[in-house]
């Protein structure tokens, strides 16, 4: 069925009649901004999205959304979501997610959507601490960080979301700063036309219980030199000037001058995202300079839905039972005069 | 086939019970379905109750390793699958030691002597043999070397190794049994044709040492006589054996053609409960979308998601799965989406007993989860109402929007019976609260006068866009509300919308007598137990005794407190320490409410509710 319409919808059309309530300042306006931006050049028609999200800050999210949606309970929006495809593969669903909702409390459903492949896109806020319950550590917090709940410094290592999720067998993983909303709008187009569980982490700021712990990477000033914003079939280049980039020596990604040491634009990686095998994208996750963002995996695969489909419509095929009289009198039955 | 040459003259018999037993890996589950499947098509009326190990293959000849297939049938109405049998097949020493209470003194105990080795007699810590010591004077027993006698029937057939043909020796008990009760060996040799269709040599082996007990039994001295028992009086109609589970699984196949919503089965695997799930996973075409989830909540919460989206959804599990699904069942109730959750009973607390009965799960699933969060909850009572009560079940969900426990329970979940078949065309309509299409002024939470039900609209519908949560919401239009006043109003009304059923449901009726000296009270799978028992003191002479059993447990049926009045005295029976009971003495503080309680994984046998209430109506 098709559900696209032209490009009718502004971003007003997606905005409820809720008063957005987080902290001034918070990425997560800038979120929010972006996914009305980019729903109408999706196009998929607004009474088929449905947002669902868990339990934290960024779970509000459903309700500024002019959509069908569900606020539920902590850390079980990847399990309602595919339950929601499941039973109606036409909708387009989102899952609303923060660092402790997907991996702490919901870190089996987020495992597990991502290993079954189902349609959905993920939306993940990771800020590296809990908001909403006002400052403890997450599950992505790191050693040593001082915390509500942690106030020696947080001695649990860190998950890094990308690595988790390529190691849940990912298909699409994709990483973005919680400041830059042109590059995030234009993310958020690509997961969704991604058939397949799409994840997009944005390394979102708390200005709160967290301020500043993105900025060596996000601050404005120091970006271009600090960040990798990786293409589909480009060279993995980055730089203010545009000189810097990737190659591997050995089993290490290696920063290299271009225009130093006989090193041209001819000797940069070329991003694959496609590729099936994820030891590069892995890499590149777990790269700290330069912080990679963009769509780092995107691997097409058959989904679950279509898996399931394949299976009943075979089944359908080759079954004398079309109505459940046809079952239940079918086999040992026997008259009683 | 050999019963044309039956000679003998059988013994005409009301009703027999029968035991199998031996090890858990000796095929009497098997054995045992097949008699009862037999004797149903026969025309008896029959209960089973299969009772076997936790462990799917405990070490062999061990106490805790044995596995028991009962089954009573008779040409009289039969409730229970009984307490005391008339005939015990034990395949091995352990068998016999953990059955022979239950042999009524001067019955028939089979054994298979070449299981009594000295290395089993010891696994079943006997101190000597029990064939030899004089300890089953009091029972006749007839000796059978079973596993030669199958070894040398099976001699020359080829293509059979040493296990298939050892294993095979249970079909040798069964061919005796067949003959001893004048039963047919035709449906369990079509049986074997089916299930063997690629092995055609296990489809020889098989028939040939069913037929070498039944012409054993014929030809051996050892038995004095052979009993019949007739065809029941059974309402007419086209029949079918079925288990508590499959009726379940079946039930919600017939609501979702009923309603026209495809089902949606979210669930994890859980002994007794698992049944429903792979029942449910052969009928995808129907259109049934069973989903094994990660865990008993993504379990429920797809199915909330699921239903989010427009499905019949329904999860399935068992007490422990109950605790884990908690929240989600909460969240379920606030959004007001239709769902149900069937809880198949087990013995607990924690772990517990997983493969033994038990009613312990009422008081978790009536108030086991945070806040105000009444459900309705349902108990099905025999294996084959469990179809009835799925059905209503998803009714009851749909039409008054709101989570629905359907409580079964390893006994019945298990236990199979005669069911007339019910078409989909028989069945009530089920009305549901879909709207599809905007209307002026629309919101969420606009509700049915009547029910109270509010309004269902599906994602996909132009213009009912809107969003549901956990959060409390305005009573009107949905949104995130923390007014005072508000949460007090939809805490009432979420409790009110329950109490309304009660318009939908019937009323509780008493059998045997309306009024009295005592009314025994049970609800769910105590049923079959307790109807029989006051059935058998009604016929003793005893007519003060009324019998009243609950179907509907949240909410109770309307006129709960006018049959309570209607007794000097009241006993509420329960395999659990009196948890319905407590619900009553809450409800109703008029009445001085006994109880009756067992908690030993085991259904109430007759012998000890007769002596209970004999002595309450004393």
């Amino acid at each position: 069925m098709d559900t696209t319409v032209e490009n009718k919808y502004t971003f007003k059309d997606f905005a409820s009649d809720q008063e957005v309530r987080w902290c001034p300042g918070c990425d997560d306006y800038v979120i929010l901004r972006a996914m009305q931006k980019a729903l109408p050049e999706i196009g998929v028609k607004k009474e088929d999205i449905v947002f669902i999200s868990g339990i934290g800050c960024s779970s509000r999210f459903p309700y500024y959304m002019d959509t069908y949606g569900m606020h539920s309970i902590h850390g079980r929006a990847p399990a309602i979501a595919t339950g929601t495809k499941l039973a109606n593969p036409n909708l387009s669903v989102w899952v609303i997610t923060g660092d402790g909702d997907s991996m702490a409390i919901g870190g089996n459903h987020f495992i597990h959507a991502l290993r079954r492949n189902v349609d959905l896109n993920i939306l993940l806020f990771n800020n590296e601490i809990y908001g909403l319950t006002k400052g403890q550590f997450s599950p992505t917090s790191l050693v040593g960080q001082k915390t509500k709940s942690s106030p020696y410094g947080n001695t649990q290592p860190p998950f890094s979301a990308g690595e988790l999720a390529i190691g849940a067998q990912a298909r699409f993983f994709a990483r973005i700063g919680g400041n830059t909303p042109k590059e995030m709008t234009q993310i958020f187009i690509e997961a969704e036309k991604f058939k397949g569980t799409s994840l997009i982490e944005v390394m979102q700021n708390c200005p709160i219980f967290n301020d500043g712990c993105f900025d060596q990477f996000t601050d404005k000033a120091v970006r271009a030199d600090k960040q990798l914003f990786v293409e589909h079939g480009k060279p993995m280049i980055f730089g203010k000037d545009r000189n810097q980039g990737l190659v591997l020596n050995g089993l290490k990604l290696e920063v290299v001058a271009i225009g130093e040491n006989n090193i041209t634009e001819e000797d940069i990686l070329v991003h694959d995202a496609k590729e099936q095998d994820p030891t590069l994208h892995q890499m590149l996750v777990r790269l700290d300079y330069p912080k990679v963002m963009g769509v780092i995996r995107s691997f097409n695969d058959i989904t679950l839905e279509e898996r399931k489909d394949a299976q009943t419509q075979e089944v359908k095929s080759n079954s004398k039972f079309r109505k459940t009289d046809d079952l239940f009198f079918s086999g040992d039955i026997y008259e009683v005069e | 086939m050999a019963t044309t040459e039956i000679k003998h003259q059988p013994e005409v018999l009301e009703a027999v019970i029968i035991r199998f037993v031996g090890d858990s890996g000796d095929g009497m589950q098997l054995t045992g379905t097949q008699f009862s499947d037999t004797s149903a098509m026969f025309g008896n009326d029959i209960a089973t109750f299969p009772n076997y190990p936790a462990e799917i293959r405990a070490p062999q000849g061990s106490l805790y390793g044995v596995s028991g297939f009962q089954v009573h049938i008779g040409s009289v109405e039969i409730s229970t699958p009984g307490d005391e049998v008339d005939l015990l097949v034990a395949m091995n020493p352990a068998g016999l030691k953990t059955n022979l209470h239950a042999v009524k003194p001067g019955h028939t105990i089979i054994v298979d002597t070449d299981a009594f080795t000295k290395k089993n007699l010891e696994k079943a810590q006997y101190d000597s043999n029990p064939l030899e010591d004089g300890s089953l004077e009091n029972y006749r027993v007839i000796e059978v070397t079973m596993t030669s006698l199958t070894k040398e029937a099976l001699k020359d057939v080829e293509g059979l190794d040493n296990k298939s043909i050892t294993r095979s020796k249970n079909m040798f008990a069964l061919g005796m049994v067949y003959w001893m009760y004048d039963r047919s060996t035709d449906h369990t040799i079509a049986f074997f044709k089916n299930k063997f269709k690629t092995k055609p040599q296990l489809i020889e082996a098989n028939t040939k040492v069913l037929n070498t007990g039944y012409y054993f039994a014929e030809t051996l001295e050892l038995i004095p006589n052979s009993y019949t028992v007739a065809p029941a009086k059974m309402e007419s109609g086209t029949y079918r054996i079925i288990m508590g589970n499959t009726a379940t699984a079946w039930g919600f196949l017939a609501a979702s053609e009923k309603c026209g919503l495809d089902l949606f089965l979210g669930s994890y695997p859980i002994t007794p409960a698992s049944d429903i799930l792979h029942e449910l996973a052969k009928h995808k075409h129907f259109g049934v979308k069973t989903f094994q989830a990660e865990d008993e909540i993504a379990g429920i919460t797809s199915a909330i998601g699921a239903s989010f989206a427009g499905n019949l959804a329904i999860t399935t599990t068992s007490g422990p799965g109950l605790a884990l699904k908690g929240e989600a069942l909460g969240l379920a109730m606030m959004i007001e989406m239709p769902l149900v959750v069937v809880n198949v009973q087990r013995g607990g607390p924690s772990t517990g007993l997983p493969t033994k009965t038990e009613q312990s799960d009422l008081l978790q699933t009536l108030y086991g989860r945070n806040g105000e969060s009444p459900v309705i909850v349902l108990a099905a009572s025999t294996p084959s109402n469990c179809f009835d009560f799925a059905y209503e079940a998803a009714k009851l969900t749909i039409e008054h929007m709101t989570p629905v426990v359907l409580l079964s329970d390893g006994y019945i979940a298990n236990g199979s019976a005669p069911w007339k078949i019910k078409s989909v065309s028989d069945m009530p309509d089920i009305n549901n609260n879909i709207i599809h299409k905007a209307k002026e002024n629309w919101h969420p939470y606009d509700r049915n006068e009547k029910t109270l039900a509010r309004d269902w609209a599906i994602p996909g519908t132009p213009g009912l866009e809107h969003r549901v949560g956990g959060l409390e919401k305005d009573r009107i239009s949905g949104n995130v509300s923390y007014v005072p006043d508000n949460h007090e109003y939809m805490v009432n009304i979420r409790a009110e919308k329950i109490m309304r059923v009660q318009n939908s449901i019937p009323e509780l009726t008493t059998a045997f007598s309306d009024e009295g000296d005592l009314l025994v009270i049970g609800w769910g799978g105590t049923y079959g137990s307790l109807y029989s028992t006051v059935k058998h003191i009604k016929e003793e002479g005893f007519n003060t005794i009324g019998f009243a059993h609950f179907n509907y447990i949240n909410p109770l049926p309307k006129n709960t407190a006018e049959v309570l009045k209607r007794f000097k005295k009241i006993v509420v029976c329960e395999l659990n320490n009196g948890q319905f009971a407590k619900v009553l003495k809450l409800n109703f503080n008029d009445f001085n409410i006994l109880q009756f309680n067992k908690i030993q994984g085991l259904p109430f046998g007759n012998e000890e509710l007769v002596q209970k209430f004999k002595q309450l109506v004393k």
